[in-house]
C-alpha cells in the first residue's frame, strides 16, 4: 500500500480555508510595497480540503511503525513507552501558550520547572549544574566539548587533540572537530573495553578530553572506569561521558562518581519524550563545579524564593540555541521524574538490564555473542555465522520487520563484524521479549533453509527493500545536470 | 512505577532463566565504591498528584490570550487549524523512531519528503532538507555551508539580524575557523552575507541589493527568512540567494516558551551536497511500487565520523511534520490570506500608536509587513502598564541593541481582531 502525495492529490478550486476579514481601513502589500519585492511566482502548494488531508496523513501514519504499536529493540536508541500523561503536560496552556519574551514574573512557574528539572538531572547524574538548552543529543556533546575547551584556555592552556574510542557514535568525532578539536582514536581491548594501554599511550598534555560512553557501546560496563578517571585527569585533559546509555545504572552509579567531568543526557532516551520520527528531542549537558562558569546563558538562579534567568555570565560560552531550548520536551522530562520518583527511575534500570540479559541469554546460540555477559542495558551480537548461507545482519534485520518487530541497530557498533545490537527497555514485557527472541530463532532457521525469501524481506511491509544505490546516483545525475528530476523534492510536471 | 511493566514473578523467571540469584550478579562489572542505594529525589507520585503538580507550575505563568499578545521577536501567536494537532498527536508519527528502516517508516518519510518539497516551493530554492533544530542554528549550519564551499572564513551579518541568532552564530564560529564581523561591506575573506527579510525589527531590507553585492564580492548570500511572509513578498530564489533559512515557528507551532520550533533550510543546486542533517529521497522497491528513503548519507556524520561539517544526526520531524499539515491544510491561498490580513492589521495599528503623544516610528521611510518598530516614551512603564491591563505589549528591543533605547517591536497578525487592536490603543491612551 502506498500514498500519493499531497501535490498529487491536489485539485484545483478547491476550497480555500475561511480566515478572518481584516476589518480595518488600512493598505495592503501591493498598495505599499514597490513590485520588485513583491513574489512574482507564486509557490506551487498543494490544494486538499480538510477531509482530504486529514485522510492523507492518517494513511501516511498507518505505514508507519511506532513504539506505540510495536517493540523497536534497537540498541543505543532506548525506546521505552512514551507516557501520555507527558503529551498531557506539555499541552496545558500554561506551557503551551508561554512567549519566550514574557517577563520573568509571569514565567515563574517555566523557570521554576527549569530549575528543578536541573536539580533532579543533577541527582541523576551526579554533577553540579545542568544546561537544558542543547536540543539534541549530539548538540549537547559539541556544547561540553565547547566548555570543556573554554575552561581549558581560561588556564592558558590550549589543547588540541581529543581521544574517542573506536567503538563511539559518530557523532563524537563529529563533534569534536567541529569544535576545532583533533580526534585521536583509542583501541578496545579483546573484551570489548577501552584498552587502557592504548589509552595511557595516546594521553599527553596535548589531549583535552576523553569522551567515553559508559557502559560502552558494546553493552558492557566499563570495570576500570575509576582507573581511566584517574589517568586522564593526571594530565590535565577532562572527562566526558556520552549519556546515550544512562538508562544502564540510573540509581545504581553515576557517571559524576565516575570521574566524568561533563555529562550529556538525551531526554528522549532516558527520560520518555517521545522520538517524533527524528526528533525534537533534548541534550542537557551536566558539568562539575569547574566547567559550571562556562554554560551556555542564560542559566536559571534562584534567589529569594524567586526563579530568574542569568544572562550576565562572563566566561559562558554564549548562546546554542535561541530561547531557552526544547521547553516542552523539558515539560515531558519533569513529568516523567515527577511519576517515577528516585525509587521508579531505578528500578526502570535494574529492569531494562535484566530484560537485556534475559534476551541475551535467548539469543545465545541463535546468533554469535563476541563478548562476555553480564551485560548491562544492551548487548550486540554478530550476523556472522550466517555468513555461510549468505545471509547478514540486514537480512536478518529485514526478517524482523515481516515479523511485526522493527529492526535492531545494525553495523553498529563499527568494532563487531555484522552487529545487531538490541536494547529491550524496561517496558517491555517477557511475553514481548520472548517473542522476539523466537522471531530471531525462526529468521535463523530460514537463513538455513530458505535463504533467498530472507533477501527478499521484508514483503510484510508497505513497500520492499527500497533502490537507496539508485536513488543517489539520481540525483548525482540532477546535481550535474543530466536530469531534470530532482529526486529530492516533488516537482510540477511540465506540460 | 506506573511504566514498568515487569511483575516480582517475571523478574524470579527471568533470573531463574539466567541462572543468578539476585539482579547483585549481574551488576558485578560496577565496582563497589561506585554503587549508590538511592537517588535523593522524591518517590514517584501517582498520575493524579504529578499532573496536579503540572497545573501547579502550568499555573505560576501568566497566559496572555492570542488576542491580546502583540509581542515577537521570532515567536509569534498564529491561528493554528485543528487538524496540526490531530496529525502529530497521532502516536504512529510521534513515537516512531528516525525512519532507518525506511519499509517500515514511510509515513514519516513521505511527509517529510512532503515538508522538503513545501520548503522548497515556498523559499523558491532547488533543494530543502529534512529540517534543523530552529532558526538560529540553521543560520549557523548555512554559514557553515558558506564556509566549506568558499574556503573563506568570515561570516558577515548585515543590519539587524535577530540577536539570538547571531549570538548562536558565534558560539558556533568558534571553533569552526569562522570570524563573525557586522556591516554590510563585504571583502575578499567574506564567505556569505547573512541577512534576515523582514529583520529583526520588522522592516524589509534590500534582499536583492544585499544579494548582488554579496555576489560581486564572491561571497554566497544567506537570506533568514520568516516562512508566512513569502506568500506577498520575493522569495530568496527569486533575488538569486543561495541558502534560504528561517524559524518555521508560525507554521502550525504553539510558542511553547521558546521551543520546540523547527528551523529549515534550503539552498540552490550546486550546494546541495554541502548542506546539513537528513535528506530524503524518491525510490523505488524491486515491484516498482514508489517508497521514500533517507539519502546522501555519505555527507553526515556517522560516515564521515570528525570530517563531516556537521554534527547533527536527526531533525525535528514532528515539528516539520505540523508545518507540513499547515501548509498543507493552508495551501498558497490561505497563507497569502494570512500574511494579507496581518500586513493590514499591522499597518492599521502602526497609523494609530504613531498618533499617540511622544510615539514615533523609527524608520519611518522603511517598509514592514506584520511586525514594526515604534519609539515609546518610558517604554518599561508603559509596557508593564499593559501587562497588568492584559495585554502582552511589544517587545523592547533596547536590551539587545544600545542604539534602540526606549524602541519597542510590535506584532499584529490575524489573531489580533480589530477590538483587540482598539483595546491596545485605549490602554495606551487612557
Amino acid at each position: 500500500m502506498t500514498e500519493p502525495l499531497s501535490f498529487e492529490l491536489s485539485r484545483a478550486g478547491v476550497h480555500e480555508p475561511r480566515l478572518p476579514a481584516a476589518g480595518v481601513d488600512a493598505p495592503g502589500p501591493s498598495d505599499l510595497l514597490p513590485r520588485e519585492m513583491l513574489r512574482q511566482n507564486p509557490p506551487e502548494l498543494p490544494r486538499l480540503s480538510e477531509p482530504e488531508t486529514m485522510r492523507h496523513y492518517s494513511r501516511m501514519a498507518s505505514l508507519n511503525y511506532s513504539i506505540s504499536e510495536e517493540f523497536y529493540p534497537l540498541g543505543s536508541c532506548t525506546m521505552k513507552y512514551n507516557p501520555v500523561a507527558n503529551e498531557a503536560a506539555a499541552a496545558l496552556s500554561g506551557f503551551a501558550d508561554l512567549h519566550p519574551y514574557q517577563d520573568e514574573e509571569f514565567a515563574e512557574g517555566a523557570l521554576e520547572l527549569m530549575w528543578k528539572l536541573e536539580r533532579a538531572l543533577c541527582e541523576v547524574v551526579g554533577v553540579d549544574r545542568v544546561t537544558l538548552q542543547p536540543a539534541a543529543g549530539a548538540h549537547g556533546e559539541w556544547t561540553a566539548l565547547r566548555m570543556i575547551q573554554a575552561y581549558h584556555r581560561s588556564r592558558g592552556d590550549r589543547r588540541t587533540e581529543v581521544l574517542v574510542p573506536d567503538s563511539a557514535h559518530g557523532t563524537n568525532p563529529a563533534s569534536a572537530a567541529l569544535s576545532g578539536f583533533e580526534v585521536v582514536e583509542v583501541k578496545s581491548g579483546p573484551d570489548g573495553r577501552i584498552s587502557l594501554g592504548d589509552l595511557e599511550s595516546k594521553l599527553s598534555p596535548r589531549v583535552a578530553a576523553l569522551m567515553l560512553t559508559n557502559p560502552n557501546t558494546l553493552g558492557l560496563f566499563e570495570r576500570e572506569i575509576l582507573d581511566v578517571a584517574e589517568m586522564v585527569h593526571a594530565t590535565g585533559a577532562m572527562l566526558y561521558y556520552d549519556g546515550a546509555n544512562l538508562n544502564a545504572f540510573m540509581g545504581v552509579c553515576r557517571p559524576g562518581d565516575m570521574g566524568f567531568d561533563a555529562v550529556h543526557m538525551n531526554l528522549h532516551k532516558t527520560f520518555t519524550t517521545p522520538h517524533g520520527g527524528g526528533g525534537p528531542g533534548a541534550g542537557p549537558v551536566g558539568v562539575k563545579a569547574e566547567l559550571a562558569p562556562f554554560l551556555p546563558h542564560p542559566t536559571v538562579e534562584r534567589s529569594n524564593g524567586h526563579f530568574k534567568l542569568d544572562h550576565r555570565r562572563p566566561k559562558s560560552i554564549g548562546r546554542v540555541r535561541s530561547f531557552y531550548g526544547n521547553f516542552g520536551m523539558l515539560v515531558r522530562a519533569y513529568t516523567y521524574i515527577l511519576a517515577m520518583g528516585g525509587d521508579g527511575l531505578k528500578q526502570a534500570s535494574l529492569d531494562a538490564v535484566l530484560s537485556a540479559n534475559y534476551l541475551r541469554k535467548q539469543v545465545q546460540g541463535v546468533l554469535e555473542l563476541p563478548h562476555a555477559g553480564p551485560c548491562m542495558h544492551e548487548f550486540v551480537a554478530s550476523a556472522h555465522n550466517l555468513a555461510p548461507q549468505g545471509i547478514r545482519a540486514l537480512d536478518v534485520a529485514k526478517g524482523l520487520l515481516d515479523r511485526d518487530f522493527y529492526a535492531p541497530t545494525i553495523y553498529f557498533p563499527l568494532v563487531v563484524p555484522e552487529a545487531i545490537m538490541v536494547e529491550p527497555t524496561e517496558t517491555e514485557s517477557k511475553a514481548t521479549l520472548d517473542a522476539f527472541a523466537t522471531a530471531l530463532k525462526d529468521i535463523v532457521q530460514e537463513a538455513k533453509t530458505n535463504p533467498e525469501r530472507l533477501h527478499q524481506a521484508p514483503v510484510r511491509t508497505p513497500v520492499g527493500r527500497l533502490d537507496e544505490v539508485g536513488t543517489a546516483r539520481k540525483i548525482g545525475a540532477y546535481l550535474s545536470g543530466q536530469s531534470d528530476d530532482p529526486i529530492l523534492r516533488w516537482k510540477k510536471p511540465s506540460n | 512505577m506506573p511504566y514498568l511493566v515487569h511483575t516480582e514473578h517475571d523478574r524470579e523467571e527471568m533470573l531463574a532463566a539466567l541462572g543468578v540469584e539476585s539482579m547483585e550478579d549481574l551488576l558485578i562489572d560496577i565496582p563497589t565504591s561506585l554503587r549508590v542505594d538511592r537517588l535523593n529525589l522524591p518517590d514517584g507520585l501517582s498520575e493524579l498528584e504529578t499532573m496536579a503538580e503540572m497545573h501547579g507550575l502550568a499555573d505560576r505563568n501568566r497566559v496572555f490570550p492570542d488576542r491580546l499578545t502583540f509581542r515577537g521577536g521570532g515567536v509569534y501567536r498564529r491561528f493554528i487549524p485543528t487538524a496540526v494537532a490531530a496529525v502529530t498527536g497521532k502516536p504512529e508519527f510521534y513515537t516512531a523512531y528516525t525512519p532507518y528502516q525506511p519499509e517500515a517508516s514511510q509515513g514519516t518519510l513521505q511527509a517529510i519528503f512532503e515538508f522538503q518539497t513545501l520548503i522548497a516551493e515556498l523559499t523558491a530554492m532547488d533543494v530543502a532538507n529534512a529540517s534543523l533544530y530552529d532558526g538560529a542554528t540553521a543560520v549557523a549550519e548555512a554559514s557553515m555551508m558558506a564556509r566549506v564551499q568558499t574556503g573563506r572564513d568570515e561570516i558577515l551579518v548585515a543590519g539587524y539580524v535577530h540577536p539570538e541568532y547571531v549570538e548562536v552564530l558565534r558560539t558556533f564560529s568558534e571553533g569552526r575557523g569562522m570570524k563573525v564581523r557586522r556591516g554590510d561591506e563585504p571583502n575578499p575573506r567574506t564567505a556569505a552575507v547573512v541577512f534576515q527579510q523582514p529583520d529583526f525589527l520588522g522592516l524589509l531590507v534590500d534582499a536583492r541589493g544585499l544579494t548582488e553585492r554579496a555576489h560581486a564580492a564572491g561571497a554566497l548570500a544567506i537570506a533568514c527568512v520568516d516562512p508566512i511572509s513569502l506568500a506577498i513578498i520575493a522569495p530568496p530564489g527569486e533575488y538569486g540567494a543561495d541558502i534560504a533559512v528561517g524559524e518555521g515557528q508560525q507554521l502550525g507551532l504553539s510558542p511553547s516558551f521558546g521551543g520546540p520550533h523547527v528551523g529549515f533550510i534550503a539552498c540552490s543546486k550546486d550546494l546541495v551536497r554541502r548542506l546539513p542533517g537528513r535528506l530524503i529521497g524518491s525510490s523505488h522497491d524491486s515491484l516498482g511500487r514508489r517508497g521514500f528513503v533517507l539519502t546522501l548519507t555519505a555527507r553526515e556524520q556517522h560516515i564521515r565520523r570528525e570530517k563531516a561539517t556537521s554534527n547533527i544526526c536527526t531533525n525535528h520531524s514532528l515539528c516539520a511534520l505540523a508545518a507540513s499539515v499547515y501548509m498543507t491544510y493552508m495551501g498558497e491561498a490561505g497563507l497569502r490570506d494570512v500574511a494579507d490580513v496581518s500586513f493590514r492589521r499591522a499597518h492599521s495599528l502602526a497609523e494609530r500608536l504613531g498618533k499617540l503623544p511622544g510615539w514615533q516610528p523609527l524608520f519611518p521611510e522603511r517598509q514592514f509587513l506584520n511586525e514594526f518598530p515604534m519609539i515609546v516614551p518610558k517604554s518599561r512603564q508603559v509596557m508593564r502598564r499593559l501587562s497588568r491591563k492584559g495585554i502582552l505589549g511589544g517587545l523592547e528591543v533596547g536590551r539587545w541593541f544600545r542604539e534602540l533605547k526606549d524602541v519597542v517591536t510590535f506584532t499584529c497578525t490575524e489573531v489580533n481582531d480589530p477590538a483587540a487592536i482598539d483595546q491596545l490603543v485605549e490602554a495606551l491612551s487612557a
